[in-house]
């Protein structure tokens, strides 16, 4: 079945019945928090580190041990609510939910249920649109269960007790890009809010998605989840075959084909959904409120507090940047990338950089210089050069040096260019010196300029330089023959 | 040698120890020789260390600094933590596992100077009335040997009743500190909810769940409390709250006592009657003034607390799954991962639990489960948070309660090991105080002529929420009134 998308709209036509259909989309996000430590214990959280190095009693579930809660996550899931317009719950408290598997060693995971930190919110989408939040709950991660080394199955309980929001959405998005275009903007605002570094690759943003399909008006279908999904790319293509595998069979009105609740696995490789398991072999999580760890009271000062560390929304940075500093909607983009790194280009501003030339020096020079440049730099030492090179006191190839000799020793750009002679003279007389040993013998082709073919001068330009050894503007060197030629 | 040190109380003998009047390496290998002797007669320990326990006092004899619990032997009941030693939790789940880490009550006794002897025999998880659901044997009574000592903190109770120790660790969550100490003849303590850190206490009703000291008399408890209470920054739920100063009462002039109706009429037979009549006469002669109290809700308590018990328990207990320590069954087969590992789990639960356990998982999976959550457990709070309102009523009239701490005394072993229920309602003068999480002291009340034999009875003092000193004083007040403390005890007389 091929399903034709009508345009401009978020309906999908079916050639064979003509019948059309739409998509009720919810998503689940379970993201992992910047925490030095776990939720529970003081193992440290360190993607890659040796199998089971950063467990501890409270994390192995080794009898007698107790939870603490790990006030920094505290402070993050806070964070992220108020970052995604929630309301912050003054009173909640942790629920256990139960389920056996190797991977959770406690026989429960310390989750919320029943008040979560965090209802309501949502983030708008381009199109206007109000993706609403449902709630935000902090819990814990489980371990890693590995099945492919051999015939047992091997547990690595480093993940176990790791810090996690989920997010889940109401049903309120209609097409795949649209929740792709969420999925981005939850993952920048939580990058910008500094609640969770959102690395996929590491596993620290996965989404379970919630898919059904109906006839426009029509009541929700029943649908089924798409558990664990790390990719953007991922989520849209699992949305896409299940709007066709479901509109087939419902349209096939075979009773086997029937949709039923249940939970399905994207597979990867063949590019389909599979089923998993069915809501009749669902778990009974027997939900009890966490009695080893106390009612949690947060204070408005507490919220306050987050509220007051979310810095400025990345949209609305990139919106200021482009109106007032006139930033191409390209570089806007790019330098809010990350909060750090947006933080670091206002800082080099503020030192003094004029923008439109500093954001293109980041982009271009810095940032490609070396993985870590942001780090080996102070934004005064990057405000200083692109000025330089902005008020033509240093050519752009001269700074691509400095900048390589400051990165590499720390040198202030300054000193740089002052102990290789890099400062562009900016003498007249001395131009003017230059570019008239330059014109000594070449009548003919002061006679082309005089003609007309003022393109002919650029055959001087070269030696004039060279005999400026590289320190006079090409520019300026240029406009001083032409006006040399016409004095003459 | 000097072989008295085993009539002694904690701290008698810690001053004794202090002052370098006697040795405590000689009380140590006395300790463990008497204990060695007497071990296969009741059953008390599960694991024991004397070389370590001998190591320990050599290096202590030789400190110069001495705490309040200088070379004190103690016994440790074997749910809680010792670092090195089995705590198996009397259970064949956790046979041979040893604990990684101590547990905070133990590494705060041990820093005043007390030495670990061993880990003693319970009630399987603590679960049980009488020691006997024990995967590793009953413990006997030293009073009576054919009786059960109490539980679940059987061996407890029977090393401090069978002058093993003068100081145990128990753990209380319905009353199993309270009523062995009644059984046997003691004085045990059941903290605030909170009071003490229950980090390194293997649990099985987390929001009951209480370590709980026993003891030969009152002051002891009141030791061991001083010592293990204050805040714990590995439980969240150990109060921040510093314990009070102590206040000494020589009598309980000024005071009022409350003695609940319904605690009394639960005395099914005329002696036990008469033993708590006499507590209550000590109080008034003491100078307190008695008023009567009413807390219908007493007949709930058990159902009650056996419903919220078990739900924990269920949840408590799902740890325990053979991967990762304790008993793994190896007898399993099934296909595919999740096949093999359900199996593999259940295999080594079905075989590792005893069936006093797999009732409890039972009934509190049952009672939490989709469907049955809102009959049971929601209901089952609610009645809690009534208890826990009959007894703020309570203090509207009284300072303290004063009532029975059991409605009968010491059951014969096999008495009522195979009827559940009524094993339960031994546990019908202690539950409502545990749902409550107030303190209470239970003391040695007078002797009981029960079935031709002598036996102990015990009497508790329920204060407020975070008034412990005050259950203390009371209960010790009411110990010099009665001269029970004084009187000896049998066991102190079996010579090893």
């Amino acid at each position: 079945m091929n399903l034709v998308r009508q345009v401009d709209t978020t309906a999908w036509l079916s050639p064979q019945t003509g019948q059309l259909w739409e998509l009720v989309i919810g998503l689940e996000v379970h993201c992992q928090l910047a925490t030095q430590s776990k939720l529970f214990c003081g193992c440290a959280v360190e993607f890659g580190a040796a199998p089971n190095t950063r467990v501890c009693a409270v994390c192995s579930a080794q009898p007698g041990s107790l939870p603490v809660l790990n006030g920094e996550a505290l402070r993050l899931a806070v964070r992220a609510g108020v970052a995604l317009g929630c309301s912050i719950a003054t009173h909640t408290h942790f629920d256990r939910k139960h389920y056996f598997y190797c991977d959770l060693p406690k026989g429960y995971q310390i989750s919320q249920a029943a008040r979560p930190f965090c209802t309501g919110g949502g983030v708008r989408l381009r199109s206007g649109k109000l993706v609403r939040l449902q709630r935000i709950h902090l819990e814990e991660d489980a371990g890693k269960a590995i099945h492919d080394r051999g015939a047992e199955t091997l547990v690595d309980l480093n993940r176990a007790g790791v810090p996690l929001i989920e997010s889940v959405t109401e049903a309120d998005l209609a097409a795949p890009e649209e929740a792709v275009e969420y999925l981005a903007a939850l993952k920048e605002t939580l990058q910008h809010a500094g609640v969770s570094a959102c690395d996929m690759e590491k596993g620290e943003l996965r989404c379970d998605v919630n898919v059904s399909v109906r006839k426009p008006g029509a009541a929700y279908g029943t649908k089924v989840e798409i558990k664990n999904l790390n990719s953007f790319r991922f989520v849209a293509a699992a949305i896409e075959y299940e709007l066709q595998r479901q509109v087939a069979a419902l349209e096939s009105g075979d009773p086997a084909q029937r949709i039923v609740q249940e939970t399905r696995l994207w597979d990867t490789e063949q590019g389909v959904t599979r089923s998993m398991r069915t809501k009749e072999g669902a778990a009974d999580y027997r939900y009890m409120p966490e009695p080893d760890l106390p009612e949690l009271q947060l204070p408005a000062s507490f919220v306050e507090r987050e509220r007051s560390m979310l810095g400025e929304p990345p949209a609305e940075r990139r919106a200021r940047w482009q109106h007032r500093w006139h930033l191409s909607a390209k570089d806007a983009e790019a330098l809010t990338h990350t909060r750090e790194l947006a933080d670091w280009f206002e800082a080099a501003v503020r030192a003094g950089a004029p923008p439109k030339e500093c954001a293109s020096f980041l982009l271009n020079e810095v940032l490609t210089a070396q993985p870590d440049s942001l780090s080996l730099l102070l934004p005064r030492q990057v405000a200083s050069l692109v000025t330089m090179v902005a008020a033509g006191e240093v050519s752009h190839a001269s700074a691509r040096s400095v900048l390589r000799v400051t990165l590499a020793e720390g040198t202030e750009p300054e000193v740089v260019v002052q102990q290789h002679g890099l400062r562009m003279v900016l003498d007249t007389r001395q131009i003017e010196d230059w570019c008239r040993q330059a014109l000594v013998g070449r009548e003919a082709i002061i006679a082309d300029v005089k003609a007309g073919k003022a393109a002919a001068v650029n055959a001087l330009l070269g030696p004039a330089l060279k005999l400026a050894a590289g320190k006079a503007n090409a520019a300026v060197v240029r406009e001083t023959l032409l006006r040399l030629i016409a004095e003459s | 040698m000097r072989t008295d040190w085993h009539r002694l109380d904690a701290t008698q003998l810690a001053h004794e120890h202090q002052s370098g009047a006697r040795s405590v390496v000689d009380t140590i290998a006395a300790c463990c020789a008497r204990t060695q002797r007497l071990q296969p007669r009741w059953n008390a320990y599960l694991a024991l260390d004397c070389e370590r326990a001998l190591a320990r006092a050599h290096t202590l004899e030789r400190a110069v600094t001495r705490g309040r619990l200088h070379g004190v032997p103690i016994a440790v009941k074997a749910n809680l933590a010792v670092k090195g030693l089995e705590s198996s939790c009397a259970s064949r789940m956790l046979a041979g596992w040893r604990a990684p880490y101590s547990a905070t009550v133990v590494e705060r006794l041990e820093a005043e100077g007390a030495v670990v002897i061993g880990t003693t025999n319970m009630d399987e998880y603590a679960m049980g009335s009488s020691g006997e659901s024990s995967a590793f044997g009953a413990t006997r009574n030293p009073w009576d040997e054919t009786r059960a000592p109490g539980g679940s903190s059987s061996g407890s109770a029977a090393a401090v009743a069978g002058h093993l120790v003068p100081l145990a660790l128990g753990s209380d969550t319905g009353g199993s500190v309270r009523q062995p100490a009644a059984w046997c003849g003691l004085a045990g303590f059941k903290p605030t909810w909170g009071r003490i850190s229950r980090y390194g206490l293997v649990a099985y009703a987390s929001s009951l769940d209480c370590v709980a000291p026993l003891a030969r008399s009152v002051r002891d408890l009141e030791l061991a409390l001083e010592i293990m209470a204050g805040p714990d920054a590995r439980d969240a739920t150990c109060s921040h709250s510093v314990l009070p100063a102590p206040v000494h009462y020589k009598d309980l002039e000024g005071l009022v006592l409350g003695i609940p109706q319904e605690w009394r009429e639960a005395l099914t037979d005329g002696p036990s009657r008469v033993a708590f009549e006499a507590c209550v006469q000590a109080a008034r002669a003491a100078g307190a003034r008695l008023v009567e109290v009413s807390l219908p809700l007493t007949r709930h308590a058990v159902s009650c607390y056996y419903l919220l018990a078990t739900v924990e328990a269920a949840s408590n207990l799902a740890r325990f799954d053979g991967l990762r320590y304790g008993m793994r069954a190896d007898d399993y087969s099934g296909r595919g991962h999740n096949s093999s590992l359900a199996v593999s789990i259940a295999a080594s639960r079905t075989q590792g639990f005893g069936s006093e356990v797999k009732r409890r998982i039972v009934l509190g999976t049952y009672a939490l489960s989709a469907g049955h959550a809102d009959a049971w457990h929601a209901h089952a709070a609610k009645v809690r948070t009534l208890v826990c309102r009959e007894f703020d009523d309570a203090w509207r009239q009284c300072d303290a309660l004063l009532g029975p701490t059991t409605p009968f005394p010491a059951i014969r072993l096999g008495e009522r090991s195979h009827d559940p229920l009524a094993l339960y309602a031994c546990d019908a003068l202690t539950t409502p105080v545990s749902l409550a999480g107030l303190p209470a002291a239970s003391l040695r009340a007078p002797l009981v002529l029960h079935d031709g034999v002598q036996l102990p009875s015990g009497a508790q003092v329920v204060t407020q929420r975070g008034a412990d000193r005050l259950s203390l004083r009371i209960a010790e007040v009411l110990e010099a009134q009665l001269g029970t403390q004084a009187l000896p005890s049998p066991a102190a007389e079996v010579e090893a």
